[in-house]
């Protein structure tokens, strides 16, 4: 009895649809980036490059040619793309940063307090949250501990 | 105290009406219970054995006459008219509703108190010194800065999803009354130069692999602390352990990657961070300063208590044991037993909670504080009113002179509430003290701390207990195995485990048996237990623990 709830969550986390849902601070968008990603060590002109949840964010090279990284989130569980996504931030990179992944409605105000502009989402996540839940947190600028202490907050 | 600002107050009603719309969310199905699981967490709501259980933080322990009093009318109004104080300055109520919680947290926020961060792998409340501010041997008061931690790690946008949970305590003084070197993160207010900082110790721990934390940095200035901590969380982020929840814990990151490279790591990150802090903490640090400023102490004859030593030996027995020296000439620093002899360790009626609300309120500037050993402290008292305090309190069921003593143990929930236990706690402890109360030995044992935890998890800490006693599961029948010479101040020392465990029968004559062979192992009454172990070892310990085998082998 007790081994079943785990069993049902190793095949959410693992099963992944095709198609994906794009979100950002005005709802569900359609994804207009139209020219592919590659993986890290790809060449040096790729434009959009998809990290993986353990990539280091000190050793991403982040050469002029790069509009786009997107980092992977396996599980709504797993933070460290929000680590990653500030490093990265942090080291200077100014393109568009995007979640993919199991990422909740919850974690959209963290998501982009950390330096996302975007999150993608498997569409069964999108279907069981709907654009109202991950509305209800666009508002993340407000009450937000880190832009105060900052002396940053709007 | 700290006084909520605007921002704090919005922040914690915003807070709640996510929560509450969380709870909606779960019920009507959009959030599966695996989704819901680490937000209910984030806001302090655990699943127990038998009922959910609401965590609810008294951040570095502090509270008011006003907040003791809403924690007992929640006790009253979703509970059942009790509350449970624990090791990490928390009070958690055992059976409350699913549907009632975002109410509970509502009445908490009425008096700027949450449930948030309180479980989760986050950065949990953090705790301190309860003597802080009151302690005689203190270099400065850890509650400003622990005020500051606490809101740089509320709602982190990092921080909410680490590999594993994240405890921080800190301590302002020479001794270690808040287990430093146990935490994720200690920190230990030091002076250098006319200079107030922060020594960094990182990765102690204890459950399954105790480990006593390592100095990190010696000396980090205030206005580099948030990044400095910021830097160790980000780096422990990305380099802890995923793959398996009981190697996930900072102290395992360290222990296989080594403090030079934990180091080296953390200072590449904190380039990156500092930048980002332009001193508007130290700003905001400096008016929390001002919130936690000295009451003002009054002056008067302490002639009522010293009459009440001469001529009350009860109260005389519960002021030896149960005051510690204040700073401030003519006050006392009062230690409220919640281990009376036979009771639950930690637990505190609503009526018991009213009754310590109102002494702080009459008597003792209206503070309260809850220390990692399960009582509650009233940090200002002037001795002139001692003998009405303790009047007070004894006829509450509140006034056990125990404070220290063999009695005053910690206990884990173990397995009356505990879904991790693996055996009881409180049952254990409830026998030690009654036993030894009707030997009537506790006074002439002195000093001596039980810790006692229902599982490897050591929530009771026995790691750092002079006798420790961990509750094992053999078989299907409870095994406590004993622990000795353990240590959580100042100079924190893991225990050395004595030898083959004991059945819940066994187990309070083994106790009497390392007392017994304490007191006549001693050589005189003023060396205490520690002390005696330090200076024999385990051996004479062992044997007295171990009679038959010492028999067989000879």
């Amino acid at each position: 009895m007790a081994r079943q709830p785990r069993e049902r969550r190793r095949v959410q986390t693992i099963r992944k649809t095709d198609m994906t849902q794009l979100i950002n601070d005005t709802g569900f968008v359609t994804d207009d980036w139209t020219h592919g990603f590659c993986a890290a060590g790809a060449a040096n002109d790729c434009r959009a490059l998809d990290l993986a949840p353990d990539a280091d964010p000190q050793k991403i090279d982040l050469n002029t040619t790069l509009e786009m990284i997107r980092i992977d989130f396996p599980s709504s569980a797993d933070g460290r793309g929000f680590t990653i996504a500030r490093a990265l931030r942090l080291r200077g990179f100014t393109g568009r940063l995007r979640a993919r992944g199991h990422i909740l409605a919850d974690q959209y105000a963290m998501a982009r307090r950390a330096g996302f502009n975007e999150v993608e989402v498997n569409d069964d996540v999108a279907a069981r949250q709907p654009a109202a839940q991950w509305q209800y947190r666009a508002d993340w600028k407000a009450h937000d501990y880190q832009s105060r202490l900052r002396g940053t907050a709007s | 105290m700290y006084h909520y600002t605007d921002f704090d107050a919005a922040f914690l009603k915003e807070r709640n009406a996510q929560f509450r719309a969380q709870v909606e969310r779960r019920i009507d199905g959009s959030l599966t219970e695996d989704e819901f699981k680490p937000l209910r967490l984030m806001n302090g709501l655990y699943l127990q054995l038998h009922a959910y259980m609401l965590r609810v933080a008294i951040p570095y322990g502090t509270l008011n006459s006003a907040q003791m009093d809403t924690l007992a009318m929640i006790a009253d109004k979703w509970d059942k008219g009790y509350g449970h104080f624990t090791t990490r300055q928390n009070i958690q109520y055992n059976w409350p509703e699913l549907r009632d919680v975002p109410d509970m947290l509502d009445a908490l926020g009425a008096v700027n108190m949450h449930a948030i961060q309180t479980s989760g792998n986050t950065i949990r409340n953090v705790t301190a010194d309860h003597f802080a501010g009151a302690a005689a041997d203190e270099v400065a008061d850890p509650r400003p800065i622990a005020e500051l931690i606490r809101q740089w790690s509320t709602d982190h946008p990092e921080f909410q999803f680490l590999p594993r949970k994240f405890k921080v305590a800190v301590s302002g003084a020479s001794a270690d009354r808040a287990v430093i070197k146990a935490h994720d993160i200690g920190l230990q207010i030091v002076e250098q130069d006319g200079e107030i900082g922060y020594k960094v110790i990182i990765g102690g721990g204890l459950g399954r692999t105790p480990m006593i934390g390592k100095v990190l940095y010696d000396f980090v200035k205030s206005e580099d602390l948030l990044p400095a901590l910021e830097a160790i969380v980000s780096v422990y982020n990305l380099l802890g352990r995923r793959d398996n929840k009981y190697k996930a814990r900072i102290k395992i990151t360290v222990h296989e990657n080594g403090i030079e490279d934990i180091r080296a790591r953390v200072d590449a990150r904190y380039k990156l961070i500092r930048p980002q802090f332009t001193g508007v903490d130290q700003q905001m640090l400096s008016r929390i300063e001002a919130d936690f400023a000295v009451p003002q102490f009054k002056t008067a004859t302490e002639a009522p208590y010293h009459h009440a030593r001469q001529h009350d030996p009860l109260f005389k027995s519960w002021s030896d044991t149960n005051l510690t020296e204040h700073r401030a000439p003519g006050y006392a620093i009062v230690s409220i037993s919640l281990k009376a002899h036979g009771k639950t360790p930690g637990d505190a009626s609503s009526s018991q909670m009213r009754i310590m609300a109102g002494l702080a309120k009459r008597y003792g500037h209206d503070e309260l504080r809850i220390s990692h050993e399960q009582n509650v402290i009233l940090p200002h008292v002037h001795k002139s009113d001692l003998p009405s305090v303790y009047a007070a309190l004894k006829a509450a069921g509140l006034g056990t002179a125990n404070i220290g003593l063999i009695s005053d143990i910690i206990a884990c929930p173990g397995m009356d509430y505990c879904a991790l236990a693996t055996a009881r706690s409180i049952p254990i402890a409830q026998e030690i003290a009654t036993h030894f109360d009707a030997l009537k030995l506790e006074h002439e044992v002195g000093p001596l701390k039980i810790k006692i935890s229902g599982c490897i998890n050591a929530c009771g800490h026995h790691h750092v207990g002079h006798i420790g006693i961990l509750g094992l599961d053999r078989a299907g029948v409870e095994n406590y195995q004993i622990m000795l010479g353990g240590d959580g101040t100042e100079d924190a020392q893991i225990g050395e485990r004595a030898g083959p465990g004991f059945s819940a029968d066994e187990i309070i004559p083994a106790v009497e048996r390392i007392v017994m062979a304490y007191l006549d192992l001693r050589s005189d009454p003023s060396e205490t237990f520690l002390q005696a172990y330090r200076r024999l070892g385990l051996a004479p310990f062992k044997a007295a623990l171990y009679p038959q085998k010492q028999a067989s082998a000879a």
